[in-house]
């Protein structure tokens, strides 16, 4: 074997590799207890003067970050009838979730906090009815949906028949006009 | 050569502990898994036989060494003209014994029972079909049979591939997203069975077993005569609350339980669950306190399933323990 391509070299490289995947696919079957008040977050981005600093929430990147728990939203999304209204992301009586537009913010903190307090016109409040994590899981999922997905996260394996490419393929449309970011209310 | 350990002839015993009893493929009680049998013990003979043949060849043939002796041809002939008669047919046999099983398993069956039966990640539905509506049944994780009729199980999944395999009565039969099977039993001994998922399917794939029952006829025409009852009101004033926490709360999204406001179908019915013997597709024993630990915590017990962790006060837990509990 040539001297510059030791085996433990190889095994090192693996290893890094390896290891560099591990996260994106970690299954966490039970949550992790939140500490304190989870920050809310705004549903407008307009506001007066300057804009106050946001603290960004680390639990929606955690989860939109993760290929499982996208993969599981998309369980619980034909599971609990999303389809329902909402179809398989075009819209049907509820609005598209694959486009840009977002009425009540495009943000996965944002589509976390319709999903449990319902919104006018017929989106359903399921806190109480979904655990928080089935309903982090559901915007992992939707985010994923409009292609804001990292492309390392996005499952490439669909279950069952789809509407859209597969989300690794899906071209990214940020929230028009939203607030994108991990912003949040005003730290308490 | 050293002589056998004492453990060693206990390992050797102890698989033959799983032969008697509620799993076991050589302890045949239905048509099916009794025309398996023979099969079986068929080439157990024939490959005993044959096993003995070689070693005995072997012996003669160590004996004979060094012996330098000239080849009779014509023995030599002889020989392996015995050898390629016996070989062919045996192999003949044992083909024409495969098909004579493999007709009887496939036999046209009259007025059998239709059962659907509907496997997830990781538990099986199990559906009574009848071509009057009111006489269709749902339930989960477990399947009581009449004795001495068939029943024709069309196999379903609503996922990835499993397997049914109930050794005492049949064959295993896959589950196929997208496609549809069918598996014939015809029981012949009243007992307690146990099936299970016979095809890697995921993290929980060896919790996934299923409670068979086989009753005289009398017998499953009264169970199945309970079980299309709706759910049983509740008594005590726990039981009503938690009725109410049932279908107010996250249980009522996945789980059914007929008669209520519940209609959950993404997870096992419930109405009759206090009836069955075991929760969680036999992963744990049913009982008050199991049934309250699963509902605190489904991930300690089978990580890895999709029931979440539903956050409960303990008041609440014990209401809806208490209301399950009463559903027989």
């Amino acid at each position: 074997m040539c001297s510059r391509f030791r085996s433990r070299h190889v095994a090192l490289a693996i290893a890094l590799l390896a290891a560099a995947g591990c996260q994106r696919e970690s299954r966490e079957f039970q949550t992790a207890p939140v500490e304190g008040a989870q920050p809310h977050p705004r549903l407008s981005t307009l506001q007066p003067g300057h804009p106050l600093a946001t603290t960004a929430s680390d639990i929606g990147a955690h989860y939109a970050n993760n290929a499982w728990h996208i993969t599981q939203g998309g369980r619980l999304y034909r599971w609990f009838n999303c389809n329902g209204c909402h179809a398989a992301g075009g819209g049907a009586i509820g609005p598209a979730l694959m486009d840009a537009e977002w009425r009540y913010g495009g943000s996965i903190e944002q589509i976390h906090a319709s999903i449990l307090e319902g919104r006018p016109n017929g989106m359903p409040a399921w806190r109480g009815k979904l655990t928080d994590q089935q309903a982090w899981q559901l915007a992992a999922y939707i985010r994923a949906l409009s292609g804001n997905v990292r492309n390392d996260a996005a499952p490439s394996r669909r279950e069952g028949m789809a509407a859209t490419p597969p989300p690794t393929r899906i071209p990214t449309q940020p929230p028009r006009g939203g607030d994108d970011s991990s912003g949040t209310g005003p730290a308490p | 050569m050293r002589p056998l350990r004492p453990c060693w002839i206990g390992l050797g015993v102890l698989p033959l502990a799983g032969c008697d009893g509620a799993q076991s493929a050589l302890a045949p009680a239905g048509d099916q898994a009794e025309a398996i049998g023979r099969l079986w013990d068929l080439t157990l003979a024939v490959c005993v036989l044959v096993y003995v043949l070689v070693l005995l060849a072997l012996a003669w043939a160590l004996r004979r060494r060094g012996r330098r002796r000239a080849t009779d041809e014509r023995a030599m002939t002889k020989a392996l003209v015995a050898f390629v008669l016996f070989t062919g047919g045996t192999l003949t046999l044992l083909t024409v014994a495969s098909f004579v099983t493999d007709r009887r398993l496939h036999a046209p069956v009259r007025d059998p029972l239709h059962v659907r039966i509907t496997a997830s990640q990781w538990w099986w539905q199990v559906e009574y079909l009848s071509a009057d509506p009111s006489r269709q049944l749902t339930t989960a994780n477990e399947l009581h049979l009449p004795v001495d009729r068939p029943v024709r199980i069309e196999l379903a999944t609503t996922d990835v591939i499993h397997s049914l395999w109930i050794p005492v009565l049949a064959g295993k039969q896959d589950l196929i997203p997208g496609h549809h099977n069918v598996l014939v039993v015809t029981p012949r001994h009243v007992g307690r069975y146990r099936g299970q998922c016979a095809e890697f399917c995921g993290l929980q794939h060896a919790h996934m077993a299923l409670d068979v029952q086989v009753d005289g006829t009398e017998d499953f025409a009264a169970w199945y005569a309970h079980q299309l009852q709706p759910a049983p009101t509740p008594r005590s004033a726990g039981a009503n609350a938690g009725q109410r926490l049932f279908a107010a709360s996250a249980c009522a999204m996945c789980h059914a339980i007929g008669g209520t406001d519940a209609g959950g179908r993404v997870g096992p019915d419930l109405t009759h669950l206090a009836s069955r013997r075991t929760l969680a597709a036999g992963a744990l024993p049913l009982d008050r306190t199991r049934l309250a630990a699963w509902i605190l915590d489904p991930q300690r017990y089978k990580p890895g399933t999709n029931m979440p962790q539903v956050p409960l006060q303990p008041q609440q837990l014990d209401q809806v323990t208490d209301y399950l509990m009463e559903l027989q």
